[in-house]
């Protein structure tokens, strides 16, 4: 418990981060830093977007898998890194 | 020969032709023919060349032996051309007798032998068209032919040649040649088809005596029926005999499919969301919980932390997609190359009837109606009169003109003041409500809701001019008020024995936030409608106004009595303010002078900290005059909320600049402390001074962009000044040739200014190009320049105001590279400040050190004096 909330907590720690977030396998968060309806919001978004993206590169090549997306905006950047049983949703504000 | 053509050129055509054609197939015969022994055996046949259709015809090899026994040698007796031997039988007889197997004629003994004729022709083959060398030709009739046709057809190529010679274009007319007929076997179904007798004609012959001819006859007549047997009849019938029954019939049939077109339509109905209520599960906070410890999770979070990680410190480390040359080349376009700076004529309005002899004083444009701007006019005075301003009796009537841009001729509407308005303001929440300050002291209110209508419906006069009255009634009463504007009569008007002595010169509305009570403490304003003034003038004194609210009912009803019966007011000026007018008096005063020196300060100008105008858009404006219609005006209404249950408001910043006449820029507050001791109310003293200007400060102003930032501006110089540096100003012109009579920032970029001068001319200053003389200087009008006021109508319109001494108002619309800022301005601009304040700190830093060198140097000297004294 502790192990996780020290990850957590030095990922939020980097420069320009805005929001955490955890979700399970079927796209319900678990853990954010976010408001409730946010939260869901990118949750159901990103967890489509990233079993399409994996979908995608599978497709082309079975052997290969997904490791990371990156969503780059004017605004900021959504980065969500995949797993078997989770997702890690992180949005930074890049440095200008 | 005998030349018989018509024989020779059938024949003639027979060989040669087949010759040709049998070239090809010579080959394959060719192997077959050669050897002898195996031809041995048959007969006479397989050597002829009856395969190819010329029985006659038997190919020969003939040695030289031969040859030179029948003196055919090649090449020698016979040739190419002369390949024709002719060689009788009976020597070939007796050659054969003589060498019998070897002889060349053994194979064709038989032929030979038969021969009909005595001469038989042998015919030299140089090309082996037969196989051989030689051939033998076996009948009369082909020998003949073979020997006569050359000869006719080279007489036929000659005749041909001859033709060609002559009528080379024109082919002769050659009538067809009759040409024996050739049975091919057709008389047998002309004779099948041809109809012949099959019996013999019968032939009778009738005679009669020749004098019977011609006897006298006499007929009668008879009824055949009496007489019998007198006709015999055959009646016809039908003679079985003769009637063919067709037992078989010969028909055609013709199978054709039938072919049908039929469609049918299937109605598919499938389930299609149309819409889908959800709502997103969530997970419990148990479940939660229950995540979050388990072993899963931090397996998870240890293999995703340092991806995540990278990237997060790849976009640390740099911006990945920041497009460099296009930064590049918005600087290039702000610094390098020659933009296309301009400010262009829009528009310019003047009046001869109001604005003659006079000059535009004051600009303001209506905050939410576009196209509407107010100028008050002010009586030309030359720059002596204008320092000793004494009152000037007034032929003209003092006036406040609404120009539109749609109109250019008529004002819109005309404001009446009791004096020559010096400057003016609209309220920032309701612009209906217009607060001046003249020139004898006074602060007058307008109210102009009742035309606001009219002001937001001008329209170009053109097309109303055009239409008829019969179209719209309404048309005569706008048509009358666009010839003649109406007057609108000031509302209020301050108390004379309480208001400025000297012209009010800066008049501002205080923001809608914050409110003053008489002890000067700052409170929260909850009233939506605010009604604070400060204005200032040259007396030293700056006064807070404050409209309606604060009057005791005793008071009023009682001043109200007196003015009624003073004064008549006009029954179409609104009385919204009826009950200020006249009696209004200020609710602070303060006074710029410092105890201790006794100097005085006359401020022209004032700048306060914090002037946000919230300018609430016309639908608020009208619901809130609907709801005012319903009941009373709010204004009279109004009462000073209770100080027990605002909060006082500490941070609010109090603090002011102050432009006065001798050209100094003083820093003061106005926060109204209580002593402690006396308990009394005692003014701070924190004013600070500068002299920078030479004359009388015409424009103070805060930027826009930046709070802390002021442009001052007056006489021959500017100096632009930052809050809380107490050093001096960030940034001071040089002094220019002419005076410097108006100045504005730009609304939209923060490095710009307009600076208007006393030759017409407006300065446009960008700190970012030039700090040191203005980027751009543009040629308005011949007189001076007395007031700029830029505006932004829309994003893609921005407009600058300009006012001169002959009181024309020039309209200009701002270019876009003027109004439009670059992607950094902002934030290099503040760095340029900060630069310079850093520059000052140095330079102070620098004196300082230098004033202390100084002091020791002095030190040091006198000791040594002291020292050189003693001896």
């Amino acid at each position: 418990m502790a192990e996780v909330e020290e990850t957590l907590k030095r990922i939020q720690a980097h420069k320009g981060v805005a929001a955490t977030i955890v979700i399970n396998a079927e796209g319900i968060p678990i853990r954010t830093t976010l408001d409730n309806s946010t939260t869901v919001q990118y949750a159901g978004l990103l967890h489509q977007l990233t079993m399409k993206a994996r979908s995608t590169v599978r497709d082309i090549d079975p052997q290969n898998d997904l490791t990371f997306l990156r969503i780059r905006s004017k605004k900021h950047e959504i980065m969500v890194a995949p797993d078997k049983e989770y997702l890690l949703i992180v949005i930074q504000n890049p440095c200008e | 020969m005998s030349e018989n053509l018509t024989s020779g050129k059938t024949s003639s055509k027979g060989p040669k032709n087949s010759a040709k054609k049998q070239k090809g197939k010579n080959k394959a015969k060719e192997s077959s023919k050669g050897k002898r022994t195996q031809l041995g055996k048959k007969d006479d046949v397989d050597l002829s060349m009856a395969g190819i259709g010329h029985p006659e015809i038997f190919p020969l090899v003939f040695t030289t032996k031969t040859q030179e026994i029948f003196n055919c040698r090649v090449n020698e007796d016979v040739t190419e051309e002369n390949c024709f031997k002719l060689i009788k039988k009976e020597d070939i007889i007796q050659d054969l007798k003589t060498r019998a197997a070897i002889s060349d004629f053994h194979p064709v003994k038989k032929v030979v032998l038969e021969y009909p004729g005595e001469e038989l022709l042998v015919v030299f083959d140089a090309k082996f068209q037969y196989g051989q060398n030689f051939y033998l030709v076996a009948s009369e009739e082909a020998k003949e032919n073979l020997l006569k046709p050359p000869e006719t057809a080279e007489e036929k190529e000659e005749e041909k040649e001859e033709n060609r010679e002559e009528t080379l274009e024109v082919h002769p007319y050659t009538p067809p040649v009759h040409k024996p007929w050739v049975s091919l076997g057709s008389e047998k179904e002309v004779e099948e088809e041809s109809v012949k007798d099959t019996v013999t004609k019968i032939k009778y012959m009738i005679s009669r005596v020749r004098r019977k001819f011609g006897a006298p006859i006499t007929f009668t007549d008879k009824n055949a029926s009496y007489v019998k047997d007198s006709y015999v009849e055959c009646t016809s019938y039908q003679d079985k005999n003769f009637s063919i029954k067709m037992l078989e019939k010969d028909v055609g049939v013709q199978m054709v499919p039938k072919v049908r077109e039929a469609s049918t339509q299937t109605k598919w109905t499938y389930p299609k969301n149309t819409a889908t209520q959800y709502f997103p599960r969530q997970l419990s906070n148990e479940e939660k919980e229950e995540n979050l410890s388990s072993e899963k999770l931090k397996d998870f979070l240890t293999s995703v932390r340092l991806r995540m990680e990278s990237a997060l410190q790849q976009n640390e480390i740099m911006n990945a997609f920041f497009d460099d040359w296009k930064a590049l080349a918005e600087d290039e376009s702000s610094s390098g190359g020659k933009p296309d700076v301009y400010l262009k004529a829009y528009q310019s309005f003047t009046d001869l009837r109001y604005l003659k002899d006079r000059t535009i004083s004051c600009i303001c444009w209506h905050p939410t109606i576009y196209g509407i701007i107010a100028v008050s006019a002010r009586k030309r005075l030359s720059h002596e009169e204008q320092v000793n301003l004494s009152d000037k009796s007034l032929l003209q009537q003092s006036v406040i003109l609404f120009w539109s841009f749609f109109d250019p001729l008529y004002p819109q509407l005309i404001l009446e003041c009791p004096e020559d308005v010096y400057c003016f303001q609209f309220h920032p929440s309701d612009p209906n409500i217009i607060a001046g300050g003249c020139i004898n002291g006074q602060v007058v209110l307008w109210d102009i809701s009742q035309h606001e209508e009219k002001l937001q419906n001008a329209k170009p006069v053109a097309d109303e001019v055009m239409m008829t009255a019969v179209n719209m009634p309404l048309l005569t009463q706008v048509q009358q008020s666009s010839t003649e504007p109406p007057l609108v009569r000031y509302c209020a008007v301050s108390s004379i024995q309480h208001c400025h002595k000297k012209p009010v010169t800066d008049i501002h509305w205080l923001p809608d936030y914050f409110a003053d009570n008489r002890m000067g403490a700052t409170f929260e304003n909850r009233a939506e409608i605010r009604m604070q003034l400060v204005t200032c003038s040259p007396d030293c004194s700056i006064l807070f106004w404050d409209a309606p609210a604060t009057k005791l009912p005793e008071q009023s009803s009682s001043e109200k009595v007196k003015k009624d019966e003073i004064f008549y007011m006009p029954p179409d000026v609104p009385d919204t303010f009826k009950h200020v007018d006249i009696c209004w008096k200020p609710l602070i005063k303060i006074n710029l002078c410092e105890s201790d020196t006794n100097t005085e300060y006359s401020p022209v100008r004032i700048s306060l900290k914090e002037l946000h105008y919230h300018y609430k858009t016309s639908e608020k404006l009208q619901s809130n005059t609907l709801e005012v219609s319903a009941k009373e005006s709010p204004y009279t209404e109004m009462s000073t909320p209770s100080s027990k249950n605002l909060k006082a408001l500490q941070n609010i910043f109090t603090d002011f600049f102050v432009g006065t006449e001798d050209g100094e820029i003083v820093y003061s507050d106005w926060i109204v402390e209580i002593d402690s001791d006396s308990a009394k109310p005692v003014s701070q003293k924190h004013t600070q001074k500068y002299t920078i200007h030479t004359e009388t400060i015409n424009t103070l102003q805060r930027s826009p962009f930046f709070k802390d930032i002021i442009l001052s501006v007056g006489g021959r110089n500017f100096a632009i000044w930052k809050e809380g540096v107490t050093n001096g100003p960030i940034l001071q012109s040089s002094c220019s040739a002419g005076r410097n009579t108006a100045g504005h920032w730009s609304l939209t970029r923060p490095g710009v200014f307009f600076i208007g001068r006393d030759d017409g001319n407006i300065a446009i200053w960008d700190l970012l190009k030039k700090t040191y003389e203005p980027s751009h200087l543009q040629n308005i009008s011949k007189s001076v320049i007395t007031f700029i006021s830029p505006w932004i109508s829309s994003s893609k319109q921005h407009f600058l105001a300009v006012s001169d001494d002959l009181g024309v108002l020039h309209v200009l619309e701002i270019c876009e590279t003027l109004s439009h800022p670059s992607g950094n301005e902002h934030a290099n601009i503040l760095y340029y400040f900060e630069r310079e304040v850093k520059y000052l700190k140095h330079c102070e830093q620098e004196f300082q050190e230098y004033q202390e060198l100084q002091a020791k140097t002095e030190l040091k000297w006198s000791w040594r004096h002291r020292g050189r004294k003693q001896v």
